[in-house]
């Protein structure tokens, strides 16, 4: 799984919970909240410590992962002129968010369920300056930028980057940060903005982090930063190690992606519960080829010969209905619970030209997953299914090798012909995509 | 790098005992005949075992098992190959303790999702130390006929029917482990197989990537052409096509990167391994197919047609007569059924013509013309090794100065008593041989124990005689009822005076003397007696033959010395009973005014 994005807000409280073991000199207020509602946030107002959201003009934004929100005019700022927002009009503004679905410049789109509110920082553009670190190729890379703020894009060749290997020692990091700080910093900002940015990589580094970018961070009189967006990736994979350093953070869904069906989340549910891997995407559910695949790597070639031969074949990529896989030694009644879910899927919609629905029952050579063991669930759920199968002119396809293959094999081609089903089955002597191209030439 | 990643003596030490594995490894060494098991050792940490046995064949033979690489490393310093098979908490910690230790060539790690700042200083350190790492997130690499990681290639049927067992011609290099198995039987069927092949892992950070695989391949003679299996995601891919380009890869390659799937779907989907999606244009499947086909690397038009493509490129290398035929090698079968052996036998075989101790006819040591003793027995089979001449003759020498000490001792008397009450030899002498132990006979061990780590420990004799205070216990081996300093022990005396003579060095016995000295100037007759004599010089010698420390605590631990006290003191006790035979003794029954009785009625509570 490796890198997973988190919140802006649970990346600042990160940043306020480390602050004095990195940043000490310099100052963070951590001024900021997350709320699901606009009544969430007025309730907010009234806990102490928070007076501020009734105190100071404010600044309201979605947290759900996506950035670029300044241009998706998704950042309330200003009612007439900017920093007017008042706590009321900050509430107003999320429950109209929320009301309805909203789609990106990008094309995602969702519900917008979750915002981070601040106070708004008058600031001016020179105090806005660019910091974010990730890892490229084998090394870190830490880029610093004096222009920060929503054009960074388009101003990146005023970004300087700085490589720092992996067996880097602290003294030759703060060195090399120290010289390579971006000249049109000014003079007197100069030192302040290179300490800043050695505990900014320290912190990225100790942390785990995949990702880290500040745009734009302001600094302000005496010190004071103000951390305006913020996005984050951390290694999950270190998630053992950070327990403490993390504390209980969560890793959202993307937005946009939080759509799933019913039948994706079971299988997803299942997933979890199960040492073995379970996964299954829906990628058209009135698609005509549905796949239950064995194994990562093998998922992947088949849906790519899927998308090469739908084409030639005078079909198209629509065609395809789902991407999944199973592995990991699945018990039999996973399997069987997987094979009922696509297989009820596929048959709910007739294929809107008339044509047969062809199941794909592929899988690698397997090192040492019983075959003949998996396949007894598949062939408890076309017991299940057969007459639906059937009503659909199910064809279906199978290739797999591995222990007791033979047998897995034979005894799924005796159920099939048992109930009636349209079944070909094949071994490692066959070509592990060559069904594919049987099924859709025919 | 040594242009072949394994040959058929490469012999790795596998961490974690992971018994399936290894089994797997062992069967595919015996199938393919090779001299040596590819496993040479076991690190597990956890274990109380000495050692695992494993099938080879129908038979078993055992692996020793270590609890920490740095041992295992020193018993085996050929094992050039560490399958690291630990978690992804501990295949880190592993990994470096290993490189520290020095001396592995290529290391294997299994685990996936080890945090990726760990899994970069890891690969970093191995690069710098000049050691080929593959994995992490893989099941790992083969030299057909030569050497097999753990679980690749499956089981031994497919292994042949993938043509795995052998040499074959192409060098294949795959990401995903789970189509490694798929690939080789493509190129077995399309081709003569593949004379190596790495699954190089999926996580984003692996140790060796495609470029040096094939860097390596490209300087392996076996190797005539390679097959790379790409996906989606990363740049590794552009690397073949630079070196193809400057010509540092001058064998053909067969390529294809998997996920050309993606581009239908704009975002959202994972295709494949988590790591594997496209972060730029470059680095999707299509655009790495496109880029390698147009640098003259052999890329088919779709995954479907690769075996048509290892084909044609196979044909015309061996129409050009770059690759030959190949000689299929005899092999051997493992049984389909085979047996567990509850007992295992290190010392002794009856099974040949002759029976044998260690490895030694019977004859061979039996009879006065071999010039061989008893004591060259004992080593035999109690120690497995043949002793040199001063160390045999002074195993017999303790034996025959332990033999008796006359009828009065408590074994002794004990094996009497039972002798008379009519019982047979061999229960009398069990009675006389129960009484061994901590008070009788054991000051041997305990001699042996204490001043031992009295000298390990550098203590003066005052700190020894007080630290034996502190536990209480009277010092093992020193003190006799009436022999002292002026009036010695001549047994003692005949010990020392051989030791002196004919030992190398007898650095514990010069210590225990100056402990002696102490003691004796307390009380007279606080000498070094016949016990702490013999165990001290059992270390001595054990020293002197070369063995560990470790082992000759094992020896002290395991009650070895007393050994020497029960294998001498039978000899004495069933004289004690034979002579109660021969003079018909009656029943014994030991008189009234010999014992205190002192018996008051017990009161009701």
């Amino acid at each position: 799984m490796a890198q997973k994005a988190i919140r802006e807000y649970d990346g600042k409280a990160l940043f306020a919970k480390h602050w004095e073991n990195y940043f000490s000199g310099f100052h963070y207020g951590f001024k900021s909240v997350l709320v699901t509602s606009g009544e969430e946030l007025l309730k907010k107002a009234e806990e102490h410590g928070f007076e501020w959201l009734k105190q100071e003009p404010l600044v309201a934004k979605p947290d759900m992962l996506f950035g670029k929100r300044g241009k998706n005019n998704l950042v309330l700022f200003k009612v007439n002129k900017p920093g007017d927002v008042t706590l009321e009009d900050a509430a107003k503004w999320i429950d109209e968010k929320r009301s309805h679905p909203v789609t990106l410049l990008s094309g995602q789109s969702g519900m917008l369920t979750h915002f981070i509110v601040e106070p708004f920082t008058p600031h001016t553009q020179e105090q806005e300056y660019y910091i974010s670190a990730t890892c490229v190729g084998d090394d870190d890379v830490l880029y610093m930028s004096a222009e920060g703020g929503m054009e960074v894009e388009e101003n990146w060749d005023k970004v300087v980057e700085v490589r720092i290997p992996i067996d880097m020692d602290d003294a030759d990091i703060e060195k090399e940060i120290k010289a390579n700080v971006p000249s049109d910093i000014p003079d007197e900002n100069k030192t302040s903005f290179a300490s800043f940015a050695v505990a900014f990589f320290k912190f990225y580094r100790d942390l785990n982090f995949a990702y880290l970018e500040i745009n734009p961070i302001v600094m302000l009189d005496n010190n004071e930063m103000a951390i305006l967006d913020l996005v984050a990736r951390l290694d999950d994979t270190a998630g053992f190690l950070m327990k403490d350093a993390w504390g209980e953070i969560e890793f959202p869904t993307p937005f946009g992606m939080e759509d799933q069906s019913p039948e994706e989340k079971a299988i997803a549910e299942a997933d979890a519960k199960s040492g073995a891997s379970l996964k299954l995407t829906v990628l058209n559910p009135k698609g005509r080829i549905w796949t239950m695949v064995a194994g990562g790597g093998a998922s992947v070639v088949y849906a790519d010969t899927i998308a090469d031969f739908a084409e030639a074949t005078g079909g198209s990529i629509a065609d395809l209905a789902n991407y999944g896989e199973y592995s990991g030694g699945p018990t039999t009644s996973e399997t069987r619970f997987y094979a009922e879910t696509v297989l009820d899927l596929m048959t709910r919609y007739k294929d809107d030209k008339g044509r047969d629905k062809i199941l794909i029952i592929g899988g690698a050579i397997a090192n040492f997953t019983d075959v003949a063991k998996t396949f007894t669930g598949i062939i408890q759920a076309f017991e299940k299914y057969a007459d639906k199968m059937k009503e659909h002119n199910t064809r279906i396809y199978v290739r797999r090798g591995g222990p007791n293959y033979e047998k897995g094999l034979k005894d799924i081609k005796e159920a099939a012909d048992r109930l009636g089903l349209n079944i070909e089955v094949y071994g490692p002597e066959t070509h592990i995509t060559d069904i594919v191209r049987m099924a859709l030439e025919k | 790098m040594m242009e072949r990643l394994f040959t058929r003596d490469t012999q790795a030490i596998f961490w974690n005992n992971n018994k399936k594995a290894i089994q797997r490894m062992l069967d595919y060494d015996y199938v393919i005949k090779r001299e040596t098991p590819s496993v040479a050792a076991i690190v597990a940490p956890t274990s109380s075992n000495k050692f695992e046995k494993f099938f080879w064949g129908a038979d078993e033979i055992m692996v020793p098992v270590y609890k920490n690489t740095a041992d295992a490393k020193a018993a085996h310093p050929n094992a050039d190959v560490l399958l690291n098979f630990a978690s992804f908490r501990t295949a880190y910690d592993v990994t470096m303790e290993a490189l520290a230790i020095g001396g592995f060539r290529v290391m294997m790690i299994t685990a996936e999702g080890i945090p990726e700042r760990l899994a970069r200083t890891m690969i970093n350190a191995a690069r710098k130390a000049n050691v080929t790492v593959i994995g992490p997130a893989t099941v790992g690499a083969i030299a057909p006929g030569a050497f097999k990681i753990a679980n690749i290639g499956g089981t031994i049927d497919n292994i042949i029917k993938s043509k795995l067992h052998r040499t074959g011609s192409c060098g294949l290099v795959t990401r995903s482990g789970g189509l490694f198995n798929e690939l080789s039987n493509i190129i077995a069927l399309n081709a003569d197989g593949i004379a190596e092949g790495v699954a190089i892992g999926g996580d984003r950070f692996v140790g060796s990537v495609f470029i040096d695989n094939l860097l390596r391949m490209e300087k392996n003679p076996d190797v005539k052409y390679m097959v790379l299996l790409g996906e989606v995601g990363g740049r590794e891919e552009y690397k073949v096509i630079e070196a193809v380009k400057s010509g540092q890869i001058k064998k053909p390659i067969i390529a294809w990167c998997i996920g050309t799937i993606a581009k239908h779907f704009s975002s959202g989907v994972q295709f494949g391994h988590a790591g594997a999606s496209a972060n730029a244009d470059e680095e999707t499947a299509v655009a790495k197919n496109k880029a390698m086909k147009e640098a003259g690397i052999y890329v088919p038009d779709s995954f479907n047609d690769l075996p048509k493509t290892i084909n044609e490129v196979y044909t015309k290398l061996k129409n050009e007569g770059v690759i030959g035929e190949i000689a299929e090698p005899e092999i051997n079968t493992i049984p389909k059924i085979r047996r567990a052996k509850n007992f295992v036998c290190t010392i002794s075989d009856d099974r040949g013509e002759e029976a044998t101790y260690a490895g030694f006819p019977i004859s061979s040591v039996a009879t006065p013309d071999t010039g061989k003793t008893i004591g060259d027995v004992v080593s035999l089979l109690w120690f497995k090794k043949v002793y040199p001449r001063w160390s045999v003759d002074f195993i017999e020498t303790v034996i025959k100065t332990v033999a008796d000490h006359g009828p009065a001792v408590s074994g002794a008397h004990n094996a009497k008593v039972t002798a008379r009450a009519g019982k047979s030899v061999v229960e009398a002498l069990v009675t006389g041989l129960l009484t061994i132990g901590p008070r009788f006979g054991g000051a041997i061990d305990g001699a042996a124990k204490y001043f031992k780590y009295a000298y390990d420990n550098n203590m003066t004799p005052a700190e020894f005689l007080s630290y034996m205070k502190k536990q209480g216990i009277p010092i093992p081996g020193i003190g006799h009822r009436i022999k002292s300093l002026k009036n010695p022990d001549k047994r003692v005396e005949g010990l020392k005076n051989f030791a002196k003579e004919y030992f190398p060095s007898t650095p514990l016995l010069d210590y225990a003397l100056t402990v002696e000295q102490l003691t004796t100037s307390k009380k007279e007759n606080l000498i070094l007696n016949v016990d702490g004599t013999i165990g001290i010089l059992m270390v001595d010698m054990w020293r002197a033959l070369g063995y560990s420390e470790e082992q000759i605590d094992e020896f002290i631990e395991s009650g070895t010395l007393n050994s020497f006290f029960i294998l001498g003191r039978t000899i004495g006790f069933i004289g004690h009973i034979l002579d109660e035979k021969r003079l018909a003794m009656p029943m014994y029954r030991h008189p009234f005014d010999d014992i205190l009785y002192d018996v008051s009625k017990a009161e009701e509570i």
